[in-house]
């Protein structure tokens, strides 16, 4: 996680299955029992059957805008997630089912939000690139590249001021970085030392532009730049849930007992396009690439054989989990499709908290403007 | 003359400026090798190569500004914005320093830079993704923006904002790119600050911008043959300069104005239009002005809702009954 394993994690090279058996038992993951590590497996593998039966109901017209799917990137919510406490919050891009089920946000609200019901959880009123649930320390979901990490520091900083011991997970893309928010961001983090532990999912594209092409400091990767604002950064083999967990609990620990921010990348990939709407995505990357990463270094794959090589679960065991995760995503879709569309009344709620509670208004005057 | 799509129409623009003036270029996230997130360049890398069409990282503040410091050496870069959503990360280079180093250098730099992009709702991508800030632009002097809704209004507004040598902002929408019109194979401009009657009417002005003027002029084909009432329909075209003498001249006759704009309507465009009606037809009208405006509130995603949201010609209609 450290600039030491900066040269062994930045350049992919062979699968990961041997590694996965050795990050096993690193700090972080050795005292996890049979049921935590089977857990591990039935989160991801429910973000991806979400987010599979979401494709066909976008494709049936009941989603509208954008979808972007995390296909391909579940060891990184999971992971990650996996290490929270009770302090900790999370807040991320536009990409955001797969932490929002990991946080433990229901299949049937997150399916909802996504046809624009008024059981989602943003009431239908924000989509997929919108999700929110505070109850579960999730604040979003935002929609703007990098619109995040401004935030992600503020949550940080809200746990300092209130003296409070946790840590803020901010998510961004490798196209992110390169937005100004970022890096004031950074220097801020690190100049008042806040709680926050930035991570970089480095699907290697933004929409089509591959990383080489968008970002300088391709050889120390894009956690380098930490360096300029004296943070500490590391890089992360996303293929291994395992090694996921091992360096973002080291950050995580750095920034609850000695409120030190982090960059993390995190290499990783995305199967699908962009969003759904994305129909250049095999244009822009060869298909023996997309391939290459499906069949070899897919992080539920190689997790699974993992779990069967460690005879945590039989071929039976992991066809139920599946199954489950299949009904699971099923039933969503049907409870999502059932559920009323919010009243139009519901337009004009939740802009302002005084107009949705009158009898604390403190202001006079007109508030909206429509006839 | 042909019928091309409105994307057609604002690539030709594009591509006719580029062929007469070198110093134009195209920059953008992924208007090069993407071919244009809405396809608005595509083919153009291939025609004008990497010099002249840049593809540029997540950075809108950085290539923005980036092209306002060419233009003042004479580039005139057309900067593309993937959404005008996007442009409020960028905000100080677009309003405070393009509109301010003309004035502030007592007139002796120029900005001519062109900003376009889509700024429109109604394609269910939620709040962060469906502003339209023409408002803001106008209350900006030393700034121009358009808002074409005809193929023919947006090859020849587009052409004007390169040649023009202040900042022009070209607000476009996705839900306009696949519509088709009649353009001339000749060459022509269109001059900012000139409205066009789409169509002509004397019972009461329908004065909009954008694609609430489709919404217009479905009102008053319903109104012409439902209710006998003949609608004028003004579109603006361009919001700054604005065109105040065709709006006056066509309230003059008809003598009721309804106004309507897909923008939030506080402090948006018509509320300008309204205080201009007043101001200089206030003896003509026989009605008081009406506007229709987005429902005030951020852009729900609620496919449903969204519809309600945005002007449509029903309200439109209910508005023009109340006064006619
Ligand atoms: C300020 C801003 N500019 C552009 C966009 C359009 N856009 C949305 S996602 C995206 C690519 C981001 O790529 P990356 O950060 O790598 O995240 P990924 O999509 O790979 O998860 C772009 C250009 C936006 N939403 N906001
Ligand atoms: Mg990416």
């Amino acid at each position: 996680m450290t600039k030491s394993s900066v040269s062994e994690n930045t350049k992919r090279q062979k699968p990961a299955k041997a590694i996965l058996a050795k990050d096993a038992k690193s700090p972080a993951n050795a005292n996890l029992s049979s049921d935590e590590l089977i857990d591990f497996y039935s989160e991801m593998i429910r973000i991806r059957r979400f987010e599979e039966r979401s494709l066909r109901a976008y494709q049936q017209g009941r989603i509208a805008g954008f979808l972007h799917l995390y296909i391909g990137q579940e060891s990184i919510a999971v992971g990650c997630i996996s290490l929270m406490e009770e302090n900790d919050h999370v807040i991320t891009a536009y990409r955001d089912h797969g932490h929002a089920l990991a946080v433990g946000m229901s299949m049937n609200e997150c399916m909802a939000e996504l046809f624009g019901k008024s059981t989602g959880c943003s009431k239908g009123k924000g989509g997929s690139m919108h999700y929110f649930d505070p109850s579960k320390n999730y604040w979003g979901g935002h929609g703007i590249v990098a619109g995040q990490t401004p935030l992600g520091a503020g949550l940080a900083y809200g746990l300092k001021y209130q003296n409070k011991k946790g840590c803020a997970l901010c998510f961004l893309g490798d196209g992110a970085i390169n937005q100004g928010a970022f890096h004031e961001s950074l220097n801020i983090a690190s100049l008042w030392n806040l709680p926050v532990v930035y991570i970089i999912e480095n699907n290697g594209y933004s929409m089509g532009t591959s990383q080489e092409r968008s970002s300088m400091h391709p050889d120390l990767g894009l956690a380098a730049r930490a360096e300029g604002y004296s943070m500490n950064w590391g890089h992360i083999n996303g293929e291994s849930i395992f090694d996921v967990r091992e360096g973002v609990k080291n950050a995580m620990d750095l920034a609850r007992e000695e409120s030190k921010p982090s960059l993390l990348e995190i290499h990783t990939y995305r199967y699908q396009g962009h969003s759904i709407a994305d129909a250049n995505h095999k244009k822009y990357r060869t298909k023996e690439e997309i391939d290459d990463y499906r069949k070899n270094h897919d992080p539920l794959l190689l997790y699974r054989d993992y779990l069967v090589d460690a005879e945590l679960l039989t071929e039976k065991g992991l066809k139920e989990i599946d199954q489950a995760a299949k009904t699971e995503a099923e039933e969503s879709a049907k409870f999502a499709d059932e559920s009323p569309f919010p009243p139009e009344s519901d337009i004009l709620k939740d802009v302002y908290w005084e107009e949705d509670n009158p009898d604390q208004k403190l202001s006079e005057g007109r508030i909206f403007f429509n006839d | 003359m042909s019928e091309i799509s409105y994307r057609q129409a604002l690539k030709d623009a594009m591509i006719e400026e580029l062929e007469q003036d070198e110093n134009v270029v195209i920059i953008g996230e992924e208007v090069a090798q993407y071919n244009g997130a809405y396809k608005v360049t595509e083919g153009l890398l291939a025609q004008f190569g990497p010099k002249r069409i840049v593809d540029a990282p997540i950075s809108e503040a950085g290539f923005i500004g980036m092209g306002i410091g060419a233009s003042m050496l004479g580039i005139r870069p057309v900067m593309e914005l993937m959404f005008w959503s996007f442009a409020y990360v960028a905000w100080d280079q677009i309003i405070n320093n393009a509109a301010s180093v003309r004035y502030m250098s007592g007139g002796k730099i120029n900005v001519p830079i062109v900003i376009r992009g889509p700024a429109n709702g109604g394609t269910g991508v939620g709040a962060t993704h469906s502003h339209t800030p023409e408002n803001f632009i106008a209350n900006t002097p030393g700034l121009k923006v358009v808002c074409p809704t005809t193929p023919y209004d947006a090859k020849g507004l587009l052409k004007a904002a390169i040649r023009d040598n202040d900042p022009v902002y070209v607000m476009e929408s996705t839900i306009l790119y696949n519509n088709v019109g009649e353009v001339p194979e000749e060459e022509y401009v269109i001059p900012l600050g000139k409205a066009d009657v789409k169509r002509e009417g004397t019972d009461v002005s329908l004065i909009a911008h954008g694609p609430s003027v489709l919404v217009c002029l479905e009102a008053a084909e319903i109104l012409k043959s439902e209710h006998g009432i003949d609608a004028e329909v003004v579109d603006l075209r361009s919001i700054r300069p604005l065109d105040e003498q065709t709006i006056v001249d066509s309230v003059k006759k008809t003598s009721r104005a309804v106004l309507v704009e897909e923008n939030k309507p506080f402090c948006g465009v018509d509320a300008q239009i309204a205080y201009l009606i007043q101001n200089q037809a206030f003896d003509y009208l026989d009605a008081p002005v009406q506007r229709v405006s987005a429902i005030d509130a951020p852009a729900v995603y609620s496919p449903p809702l969204e519809k309600i949201q945005l002007p449509k010609s029903d309200v439109v209609i209910k508005k023009i009954l109340e006064i006619c």
